[in-house]
């Protein structure tokens, strides 16, 4: 039953929690580039203010248009359920594994490239395209560095990653376990829509992939498509986080455990926040056509990564 | 179970199918000889699917000889066995469908094309497809697997009145004939010297061949098979002949009939040559990646629906084979259960894709039968006009792509953890093979997703772009219920994945380097890989994802503002949006084919017609841009030149005379017998 109340809450934290974890980043950039920036519950306010007005909708929209943004919501909540933010132990960890949780991901990308194609505008078709062409480009590295991180954790499932990694902490440092994090780290940029992939700051950059997508969103469709992006963006700084530094999740379900719990996902994710704030800071947006280079060394270190967890083993 | 059941069910299947191809052939109204044609076909289907059903429940093999029927070869051979059993079922699944859909979709033939000649070879062709997996020596075999190929040839053939048909037939003919050949060679070396043609007597000679023989026959069957299957490189004649073919032959073809490559290769490999050695495995790894990848990347490109369709099985094909040889190289490393789980994730993998495959080629019927164009860069819109059929597509696309909860991600699922065990396991070249099999699957699942978004947003959302599009009509109603079922079917084998994956494992357990026992697979509503601790529920997922779904709507419904505008797309300020402002497929793909440029190699080939005043104004533009077809270039192009030149020396002895003639037959016939005579003699 505890295990039941601690997916409960752990869903709740992470969909309170992710509008306030994009407000953070937005707020760190501020500071670094000299602005005061808005303050960093501010998307709270944008996601009330979203939800309290009338949605337009393009004639020429289908169904599909307004069923993608709550697919895009459900599956990205889902996704979020998967991730041990908290505990190690979960009822729901054996429901789906690394890999579930990237075609959960992608369950969502898909829907919303297709929603950008139905209003039959220029621009949602680009995002579309954009987005598809990113992600598919990105998926041989997610795939390579979940084998490299089940080879020394012998599983895919996540509970087994964190508890592994928990009980040999030498694993965090080996090569394998460093540059898969490298690989993710690159791809948690791609996939999120941040620089120097995509920029996330503007609607009116004509090599914008995400923003162009969700481009004829209004109201509570485009508030819930927002919630979904923030929420994958913690989605992947907790994976990053927890799964290759994974001390402070709780490996017992216990008041205290599951308070350092809390407090070690803070500064985790608070640490992630920052690292994405400068480097969002320090480097300009890539040419679209010299984004696969990214992703092609992050497929690279991926690659690397499940050969030295291989020769380490 | 009795015997009777058994040999009742297949003697009802046979007799329906060929009733169904009787009837079509009476002299009947068009609406009728359609009505008996798909009535013999769905009768014959589900007497095979009960069958079938029969075989995988009881786990005991049906065996029929008739040995008077053909007195040569050891005569009439049938036997099912789980393997049989399961490629029985999965034509009955995509057949009873796909001969609905028939009933519709064949109306528009009527006074066009012979409905009586369609509607015959469609019944011989369920039923020589059907025997093939009931085969159980070499002479029935070959007999039905030929039958099969040529029933299948003149379905191709129907709008025979069209130019590009009766190239692909010329292609389909060619490549299933250098099959054939191969094929046959690898029986010949595989019979006992002692005569005998069951596979039984197969069985036991395989056991004393060399290994270097055992490897010749394997290659060659792989071969053989393979161009069967639409392995790379033999794969050129499936995006011919599949859009050729009227759409509900286009499905039974890609979905059941190119399994049987598959079939095949796991008689010959599993059953009948028994555990090789490990490069088999890692041939069939290799091949499968190749195809997997080089399909999906022209999938990506193409615009033509039923193309990309056809592209696609390519690669889905190829999918199947890095699991089947996954498993053949687990079997050879001594690795049971690991082997099984690959086996049981290609299996799995072939009947979702023979699911998904007909649910898309008749959707993709449903499209030109509504549009009468094929050509994406004239769709679009469809959405509102074919609601039935805009679901049902989109139901295989996520399925095709892999996204849960349906069935093709229960079996990429399984594809990539029946990988994973080899990364750790000690052989030398399993690691890196493994690894870059894993890269490659990724990468083709990630472009697949890409693929079908562009083959569902563009045909289906959007504005029209064209009049055929504007004026697009819902399909008749036999049409959509074929495509409903499948559609269903998709959902079905997605949830019920704990209930298949054990079937799956029973079916393969006993044969040559697996496990007397299957390896549990599952535990409760869990999926449940040996060996590894990760595990997986398609059912609970599902039901994750409605209350997800549910959850967000209850509280959108109840916390924000339910108002509702509808308004013009923005524009940036324009008045008016036209079906021109588009993407369209060729644009959809840029990004990608800019990426992959080593590959498609493009040629690009712009005129821009301005006015003779100023070159500021533009009077017309033409674009034309094509990829380099590597394969038809480089490899058939000669090829075809090579055994053209060969065909024109041999024209010297083609004299016309008779008298010459039968003096090459009595010379070719002395020569025989000098030959085995001296054979003899030798021995």
């Amino acid at each position: 039953m505890t295990g039941w109340a601690i997916e409960i809450a752990q869903a709740a934290l992470v969909l309170a929690l992710a509008p306030g974890l994009v407000g953070v980043v937005r707020w760190l950039k501020a500071r670094l580039q000299s602005r005061r920036g808005a303050p960093p519950w501010q998307p709270y306010y944008e996601l009330r203010k979203l939800f309290g007005k009338d949605v337009i909708v393009s004639s020429n929209a289908s169904w599909l248009f307004r069923l993608a943004p709550y697919v895009v919501f459900a599956s990205t909540a889902a996704a979020a359920c998967l991730v041990p933010s908290l505990a190690v132990t979960r009822p729901l960890d054996a429901v789906g594994d690394l890999l579930v949780l990237v075609y959960l991901l992608l369950l969502g990308t898909v829907f919303l490239s297709l929603a950008g194609l139905d209003p039959g505008s220029a621009f949602g078709g680009m995002g579309s395209s954009r987005e598809m062409t990113v992600a598919a480009l990105a998926e041989p590295t997610v795939a390579l560095a979940i084998f490299a991180l089940a080879l020394s954790a012998g599983s895919t499932n996540l509970g087994q990653i964190v508890g592994r990694t928990l009980a040999d902490p030498a694993a965090a440092l080996s090569p394998g376990h460093l540059l898969a994090f490298a690989a993710l780290f690159v791809v948690m940029l791609a996939e999120t829509g941040r620089l120097p992939v995509d920029n996330p700051a503007t609607h009116l950059e004509l090599t914008m992939i995400h923003e162009a997508m969700v481009l004829e969103y209004s109201g509570r469709y485009l508030a819930l498509i927002e919630w979904a992006a923030a929420l994958k963006l913690l989605v992947f700084f907790a994976l990053l986080g927890n799964l290759f530094v994974p001390w402070g999740v709780a490996a017992v379900a216990a008041p205290a455990p599951l308070a350092l719990a809390l407090g070690s996902l803070l500064v985790k994710l608070a640490v992630i926040a920052v690292v994405v704030a400068v480097l969002e800071t320090r480097v300009a947006k890539l040419r679209l056509f010299r984004v696969p280079e990214l992703l092609s060394v992050s497929f690279v270190l991926a690659l690397l990564a499940v050969t030295s967890s291989f020769l380490g083993r | 179970m009795t015997l009777e059941t058994t040999a009742c069910l297949s003697a009802y299947m046979v007799l329906a199918y060929l009733g169904g191809a009787f009837a079509a052939l009476l002299p009947l109204r068009s609406g009728l000889t359609r009505a008996l044609t798909a009535g013999g076909a769905i009768a014959g289907a589900g007497a095979g699917i009960a069958l079938a059903a029969r075989v995988l429940i009881a786990g005991e093999p049906f065996a029929l000889t008739v040995p008077a029927l053909l007195t040569v070869g050891g005569g009439v051979a049938l036997r099912l066995d789980g393997l049989g059993a399961f490629f029985l079922l999965l034509i009955g699944v995509v057949a009873a469908p796909a001969a609905l859909y028939g009933v519709g979709y064949s109306a528009a033939y009527a006074g066009r094309y012979s409905l009586r000649w369609l509607g015959a070879m469609l019944n011989l062709f369920l039923l020589t497809m059907s025997l093939v997996v009931l085969a159980d020596n070499v002479l029935t075999f070959l007999l039905t697997w030929e039958a099969m190929s040529l029933a299948s040839y003149f379905l191709v053939m129907t709008e025979h009145e069209r130019d590009d048909t009766v190239a692909a037939g010329g292609w389909y003919l060619a490549m299933t004939h250098v099959g054939l050949a191969l094929i046959l060679v690898a029986f010949v070396l595989l019979s006992p010297a002692g005569g005998g043609g069951g596979f039984a007597d197969l069985r036991a000679a395989a056991a004393t061949l060399s290994p270097a023989l055992r490897g010749v026959v394997f290659v060659l069957a792989v071969l053989g098979f393979g161009s069967k299957a639409g392995l790379v490189p033999l794969h050129v004649w499936l995006p011919r002949a599949h859009p050729a073919a009227p759409s509900h032959v286009s499905a039974l073809m890609s979905g059941a009939m190119v399994k049987l490559g598959v079939y095949g290769i796991l008689r010959v490999a599993l059953d009948l040559l028994g555990v090789g050695p490990a490069w088999w495995g890692a041939l069939l790894i290799g091949l499968g990646a190749a195809s997997a990848l080089v399909g999906v990347l022209y999938a990506l490109t193409e615009d033509d629906l039923k193309r990309l369709l056809a592209y696609s099985s390519v690669e889905n094909v190829g999918l199947v084979f890095i699991g089947v040889g996954a498993g053949l190289l687990f079997a050879s490393l001594g690795e049971p259960a690991a082997a099984t789980l690959a086996l049981a994730a290609a299996l799995y993998h072939a009947l979702n894709h023979g699911v998904f495959k007909a649910l898309l080629f008749l959707g993709a019927g449903a499209v030109a039968h509504a549009t009468g164009s094929r050509d994406m860069n004239r769709l679009g819109g469809l959405i509102g006009r074919l609601p039935w059929t805009a679901a049902c597509f989109l139901v295989g696309a996520l399925a095709i792509g892999g996204l849960p909860p349906f069935n093709g991600f229960v079996s990429e699922w399984l594809l990539f953890q029946s990988l994973l065990p080899a990364i750790g396991s000690g052989a030398p070249l399993v690691a890196p093979v493994m690894t870059l099999a894993v890269g490659a699957l990724a990468l083709t699942a990630g472009l697949a997703a890409a693929a079908f978004v562009k083959a569902f947003g563009i045909t289906f959302l959007a504005l029209p772009r064209s009049d055929e599009a504007r004026a697009a009509h819902e399909a008749p109603v036999t049409m959509r219920v074929a495509m409903v079922v499948l559609a269903a079917l998709c959902a079905l084998l997605g949830l019920g994945a704990a209930f298949v994956l054990p079937v799956l494992g029973g079916l393969l357990a006993g044969h040559a380097g697996l496990p007397r026992v299957a390896p549990a697979l599952t535990a409760g509503p869990l999926l449940l890989p040996p060996g590894g601790g990760a595990s997986m529920s398609p059912s609970l997922l599902a039901i994750g994802l409605l209350l997800a779904l549910a959850g967000a709507w209850l509280a959108v419904r109840v916390g924000a503002a339910r108002g509702l505008r509808v308004g013009d797309t923005w524009g940036c300020g324009r008045i008016g949006q036209t079906a021109r402002m588009e993407y369209t497929s060729t644009a959809y793909a840029e990004p990608l084919r800019r990426v992959f440029a080593e590959l498609y190699r493009p040629t690009e080939d712009l005129t821009i017609d301005v006015h003779p005043e100023s070159r500021y104004f533009v009077q017309s533009r033409t674009y034309r841009s094509e990829i380099v077809p590597w394969f038809e270039r480089y490899v058939y192009a000669p090829l075809v030149r090579w055994v053209a030149a060969g065909a024109a020396h041999t024209r010297a002895i083609q004299s016309g005379s008779a008298h010459a003639y039968l003096a090459y037959l009595v010379v070719a016939l002395l020569a025989l017998l000098a030959i085995s005579l001296a054979w003899s003699a030798s021995l």
